[in-house]
């Protein structure tokens, strides 16, 4: 196949297809509208169904319900609209529902911008809803591991049957790159026993909620889970190193600013400083493994995120004090350049 | 390493977003990495639009272009307000139908291209950005005019592939200029 220059925000949505996802519900929203207009014209075409919600409020409900009948479902916002859906996250994670949700970040909080930032990681990886529950959460860096990821995000929804979140950014959602599709299989979904699909068969019907109204019973169900979560943890850690093998200094930065933090690794070798770098893929599971590797041999961290420092605290966890981890961020819809941070490396290892 | 960030701007309608796209095919059709970013911003709604693409032989870092090298600027609000960001040694390409030099900078190579006039004379004011293009890329070299043609059915959807002559024409067009520019030393057509 030729590569084609896709737009990162059309990639969400060909690697959603890809995945055999047929049913999106979405309220249009910049910088991601682009993906909810690709699935809007696509989906009807090959068999699909694409609604625009009256809200977000109501997309992720009917997230819910195709979830509960077994099929591979999708929604998509930026940060606001991802604020407006998390009561449906948490029961959806409560009824124990595989679905994926796309977050373009913007500039926050409120209303703020539309520019790229990362604001939104805490509430993408230490909950936004209410009660013991985690998501997911997968961090592409470019257009095609855009389409590489969202195939994952199905298949790890499916697997674990839980909601999976993957988090872009404005600059993510809009730039274009060389993508080569493979003519490759579409996915289907796996068997679901569990899906409201009508007695049939069954002995029983079966039932989806998120109620366990017996507090033992839903200590049961939190146990349960929590189970799930470390399992998750154990095999699912993803991340990319680059030349970290003698590095002093470790970068750790995800998504569009560790593109940037990855050309600042390697100005910062042509002066003669040993850097590399740690880019976190899933930013739950946070690879914390990969860290405390590094942290056997790096001297210093440095945290760069478009944010006032918030996966900081996570690497800040996993180095467990050993070793110095020093914080360089932009909030608000602005992106660090490669000499900011070229200018924090050396002024660390000065 | 080779490393090219190029800015085009001008005014919704000029083809400033197409004809970045056609830079980043033809960078893509050369075996580059290539990015392309918009503006999507409140800037937008001034009536002028913009895109960054980034052209290089190792992958490349932001796609933003913030300082670009190399400035195509189809209009005066676009030549006022980006001329300062060009790096120095850069190159400012500027549509001299539309724009004059206000900033008189010494420390870049100053192009204008009467690219309005030239599209006219080829029988459609639209392919004016695909002149400066052109142009750009017979000054640098930094790809081959005929990457670019041939790019133009990757840009053009098939319903629009009537328009691949005169475009063509224009880049062409532009190009020739751009050769002369490099090799006589005129900055100013």
């Amino acid at each position: 196949m030729p590569k084609v220059l896709m737009k990162g925000n059309e990639a969400f949505g060909e690697g959603a297809i890809r995945a055999g996802c047929r049913c999106t519900f979405a309220y249009p929203i910049t910088p991601q509208s682009e993906l909810t207009h690709f699935l809007a014209r696509r989906l009807p075409e090959i068999g699909g169904v694409f609604v625009q919600a009256e809200s977000e409020v109501s997309a992720i409900n009917m997230v819910y319900g195709a979830a509960a009948a077994g099929a591979r479902v999708l929604t998509s916002t930026s940060s606001p609209g991802i604020s407006l859906m998390q009561e449906g996250l948490s029961y959806i994670a409560g009824a124990r529902l595989p679905c994926v949700v796309v977050n373009v970040m913007r500039g926050g909080p409120g209303l703020g911008n539309i520019a790229p930032a990362q604001g939104d990681y805490w509430q993408a990886v230490k909950g936004g809803g209410h009660g013991d529950y985690r998501l997911i959460v997968l961090a592409p860096a470019s257009v095609p591991e855009i389409i590489a990821l969202m195939e994952l995000a199905f298949d790890l929804a499916d697997k674990y049957r839980n909601p999976v979140m993957v988090v872009g950014d404005g600059v993510l959602g809009q730039m274009m790159e060389p993508v080569e599709l493979e003519s490759g299989e579409i996915r289907t979904a796996p068997e679901k026993p569990w899906a409201t699909t009508g007695q049939g068969d069954r002995p029983q019907r079966n039932v989806i909620n998120s109620l366990h109204i017996v507090p033992e019973d839903n200590e049961r169900f939190n146990l349960d889970q929590a189970a799930v979560f470390a399992e998750i943890r154990r095999r699912e850690q993803r991340s990319e190193e680059y030349r970290t093998e003698d590095a002093e200094l470790v970068l750790m930065a995800f998504g569009t600013v560790a593109r940037v933090a990855k050309a600042a690794v390697d100005r910062a070798r042509a002066r003669g400083i040993r850097a590399g770098l740690i880019r976190p893929i899933t930013l739950w599971p946070f690879p914390d493994e990969s860290v405390r590797r590094a942290a056997a041999q790096a001297q210093q961290f440095l945290v760069v995120e478009m944010n006032l420092g918030q996966m900081l605290e996570d690497v800040r966890l996993s180095v467990n004090g050993k070793r110095p981890v020093h914080f360089y961020g932009r909030p608000g819809g602005t992106v660090p350049t490669v000499r900011e941070i070229l200018d924090e490396v050396s002024r660390i290892m000065g | 390493m080779m490393l090219v960030e190029i800015l085009i701007a001008g005014f919704g309608g000029q083809g400033i977003i197409s004809t970045g796209q056609l830079l980043a095919y033809a960078g893509m059709r050369a075996g580059l990495h290539v990015a392309w970013i918009p503006s999507y911003g409140p800037e937008m709604r001034g009536g002028t639009a913009n895109c960054g693409v980034t052209l290089s032989d190792t992958e490349i870092g932001s796609p933003l272009v913030t300082e670009p090298g190399v400035l195509i600027a189809m209009n005066q609000p676009s030549f006022d307000k980006y001329a300062g960001t060009v790096v120095p040694r850069g190159v400012i390409l500027y549509n001299s139908s539309l724009a004059k030099d206000s900033h008189g900078r010494r420390d870049v190579l100053m192009v204008g291209v009467d690219a309005n006039r030239i599209a006219e004379e080829l029988g459609n004011v639209q392919v004016a950005a695909n002149v400066v293009l052109g142009a750009y890329l017979g000054l640098s070299g930094v790809i081959s005019v005929s990457a670019a043609v041939e790019a133009l059915e990757d840009v053009l959807p098939p319903h629009r592939h009537r328009l691949i002559p005169a475009n063509r024409a224009a880049l062409e067009r532009g190009a020739a200029f751009g050769v002369s520019c490099r090799e006589g030393g005129s900055a100013v057509g």
